[in-house]
């Protein structure tokens, strides 16, 4: 996984709230046995018509927003089905960071292990940066993870923001989970062979 | 005090703990089908990882898998991709694989049950968020997200958060014509499509305790429509009659030490959840939904709701947007509205015991000349089962399409779909839009409901049928 530590790009507003995974990437896109290339199917239907053609006024069809590194948008962001396609549809469009009020809890853990940061800000925030993305001439944000602040365009004071220390962790060193989890290996060990001798029907003969 | 049976599950599984409360839970059984699994053993091969254990593994396409003749093959290219993809992973990591042409080979959540594979006790995880149907034979199953399948595959483990507990009793009993699926859908219309959300249901009372192993499944399986993490019931004489002799379940011995351990594992007395709900057996009715949410659902005698009627303006707009999606005028009675297919299968209502209710109610009868419905069996076992009772007859004279078995119409991924503007009774679990194809609209309801709403060609109370 690709570390987080200091990210510069531009932030796209999208004022709507309960975006949901179908939304994100539609069903028909998980036929896919990649994980990339989902990118230009991410938000299809608000971003294009019909018969393919982009909608001129969806705001990731816009300059300088069709380079957007972070997204900025409502509550319970990635609510209903649990497919990972929708953060690799965003990771592949090139969003690294997604700021909202609120998000559904799949979803947020999904972003942790693609290497993208969610964050969570009160909606007077939001409101905030959604205005300055919109307005500002060139609306550009940092947000640096070690320090844990969203340094804004105009020169306005940066925003604080919380992550837990574990995800953290995980992202500033690219750490994959399950490189973490086998260096547990003898806990796992351990724990196998005491199941195998109380529960011995748990494990099966395979062929 | 006392445990759950969710608690003593989740204690029993906690191979390390983090500061944080962050629980390294083991995973004792792993489901996995061909929509969710190619980029993790892709993620695997690229860092040169196994399977850690094959034993604890079990795979089967089962979404993208054509419901026709299986000697045709998969005529649909990226569908067919998927399937090919999850048969080399399969060989090449050394997971066992039920293929397309196994006479066992069905709906993911159907087969584990049906191998014995999936036991009381368990942890069970699988890249599908209906994997909490296995939690009716008291087993923690959950769904899991692609990165997440990787992780169990490669460690046989998961770290999680404990969830929140919440005990939801039924009970009295059911008046004629009430089933399992009324139970849920009814629960659901209680508790709404967030009810349960952060929480792990586990269903009680006299009601759920007089479930066959069948209903429990198709109660369970709906727990994440409630919003819920998972939904569990305790094991008991049902269960372990439903598991003995089943291929993968414990043999001779194992099984009198396994069923000893089963037998401790029901809440305790004194056992606290952190949410309690409650519903009386005789109160229900057969259910149906009228909107595009599992929470838009009213009795059969119901009418469709009036948005006027709302008490919040976000309701009444959303009512409103259902209503116009679905063609339906507020006031209709439910039991007026004409449809166009019937669907009964999907891992909510594809197994034998729903299968007999329907054959009960059409045997010597016809399905209304203007439906088209088709019974799709949720494994090749099912199928099996269904024909040496001679079930497949009864369903054929009726005017039924006999399938083969997979998702098929219970999600836009394989040939079986809704034209746009269809109208579908469904014994399915979702009626989002456009989840049975785009356009098509979907009421869900048990499987007599949907063999009577195909004998009637309108939604119809089962209990006028009798
Ligand atoms: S039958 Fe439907 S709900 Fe069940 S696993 Fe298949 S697609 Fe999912």
């Amino acid at each position: 996984m690709q570390p987080f530590t200091k990210l510069t790009g531009v932030a796209a507003p999208l004022p709507l709230v309960n975006v949901d995974t179908d939304k994100i990437i539609p069903a028909k896109w998980l036929k896919t046995i990649k994980r990339t290339g989902l990118g230009i199917a991410a938000f299809e239907t608000l971003r294009y018509e019909t018969d393919g053609s982009e909608k001129p006024d969806f705001v990731l069809n816009r300059e300088p927003y069709r380079h957007a590194e972070i997204l900025i948008a409502g509550a319970n962001f990635g609510c209903g089905s649990s497919r990972e396609h929708a953060p690799w549809a965003l990771l592949d469009f090139g969003i690294r960071c997604v700021i909202a009020p609120s998000f559904a809890d799949i979803f947020f853990n999904n972003c942790f292990k693609n290497g993208i940061l969610p964050i969570v800000l009160p909606q007077e925030q939001i409101d905030l940066l959604m205005q300055e993305a919109t307005e500002a001439d060139d609306p550009t944000f940092t947000v640096d993870l070690e320090a844990k602040e969203i340094i804004r365009p105009r020169g306005n004071a940066p925003l604080p923001f919380d992550v837990d220390a574990f995800s953290r962790d995980c992202l500033l060193q690219g750490l994959d989970d399950i490189g973490l989890t086998l260096a547990k290996s003898t806990k796992i060990d351990g724990f196998e062979s005491q199941q195998r001798t109380g529960q011995p029907w748990l494990y099966r003969a395979v062929a | 005090m006392g445990r759950t049976l969710f608690e003593k599950i989740w204690d029993s599984h906690v191979v390390d703990r983090q500061p944080d409360g962050t629980c390294l839970l083991y995973i004792d059984r792993h489901l996995v089908h061909e929509v969710t699994s190619p980029q993790a053993f892709e993620g695997l091969r690229s860092t040169g990882r196994r399977v850690r254990r094959l034993d604890a593994t079990l795979a089967v396409p089962d979404h993208n898998v054509p419901t026709s003749d299986r000697k045709l093959g998969i005529a649909e290219p990226t569908s067919r991709l998927q399937v090919e993809t999850l048969e080399r992973n399969c060989e090449e990591f050394g997971v066992e694989l039920f293929g397309v042409t196994d006479q066992r080979q069905g709906i993911v959540h159907i087969i584990g049950p049906e191998q014995g594979f999936t036991l009381p006790g368990m942890t069970i995880v699988c890249g599908d968020s209906h994997t909490s149907t296995h939690g009716a034979f008291g087993s923690l199953a959950f769904g899991i997200g692609t990165s997440e399948v990787e992780h169990v595959l490669a460690t046989q483990t998961l770290l999680q958060r404990m969830p929140k507990t919440m005990r939801i009793t039924v009970d009295g009993e059911l008046g004629f014509g009430v089933t399992a699926k009324d139970v849920i859908l009814a629960i659901i219309g209680k508790i709404g499509t967030a009810g349960g959300t952060g929480h792990v249901i586990e269903y009680a009372g006299s009601v759920i305790r007089g479930l066959s192993m069948e209903g429990r499944m198709t109660i369970c399986n709906m727990s994440i429509e409630a919003g819920a993490r998972a939904g569990l019931i305790a094991p008991d004489e049902t269960t372990f009659a439903y598991v003995k002799g089943r291929p993968m379940a414990p043999k001779a011995g194992a099984w009198e030490q396994a069923v000893a351990y089963w037998r401790s594992l029901p809440s305790d007395p004194d056992a606290r959840y952190d949410t309690e709900i409650v519903l009386h057996g005789q109160t229900l009715e057969p259910q149906v939904t009228w909107g595009t949410s599992p929470q838009d659902v009213v009795g059969i005698t119901g009418t469709v709701p009036d948005p006027r009627a709302a008490d919040a303006e976000d309701r009444r707009r959303s009512i409103s947007r259902s209503l116009e999606y679905m063609g339906l005028e507020a006031g209709m009675p439910m039991s007026e509205i004409a449809i166009d297919k019937v669907f009964i299968g999907s891992c909510t209502n594809g197994r034998i015991e729903d299968l007999r209710a329907v054959a009960k109610l059409v045997e010597g009868k016809k399905i209304a000349s203007r439906v088209e419905a088709m019974i799709v069996p949720g494994s090749g076992l099912v199928k099996y089962q269904a024909e040496e009772e001679g079930l497949d007859k009864i369903f054929i004279d009726a005017g039924f399409d006999w399938r083969e078995a997979g998702c098929s119409m219970c999600l836009g991924m394989n040939p079986d779909k809704l034209k746009p503007g269809e109208r579908c009774a469904s014994t399915s679990n979702r009626n989002f839009e456009g989840r049975q194809g785009p356009g098509g609209r979907t009421h869900l309801l048990s499987p007599a409901m949907a063999a009577a709403a195909a004998l009637n060609g309108h939604l119809t109370d089962v209990r006028d049928l009798a």
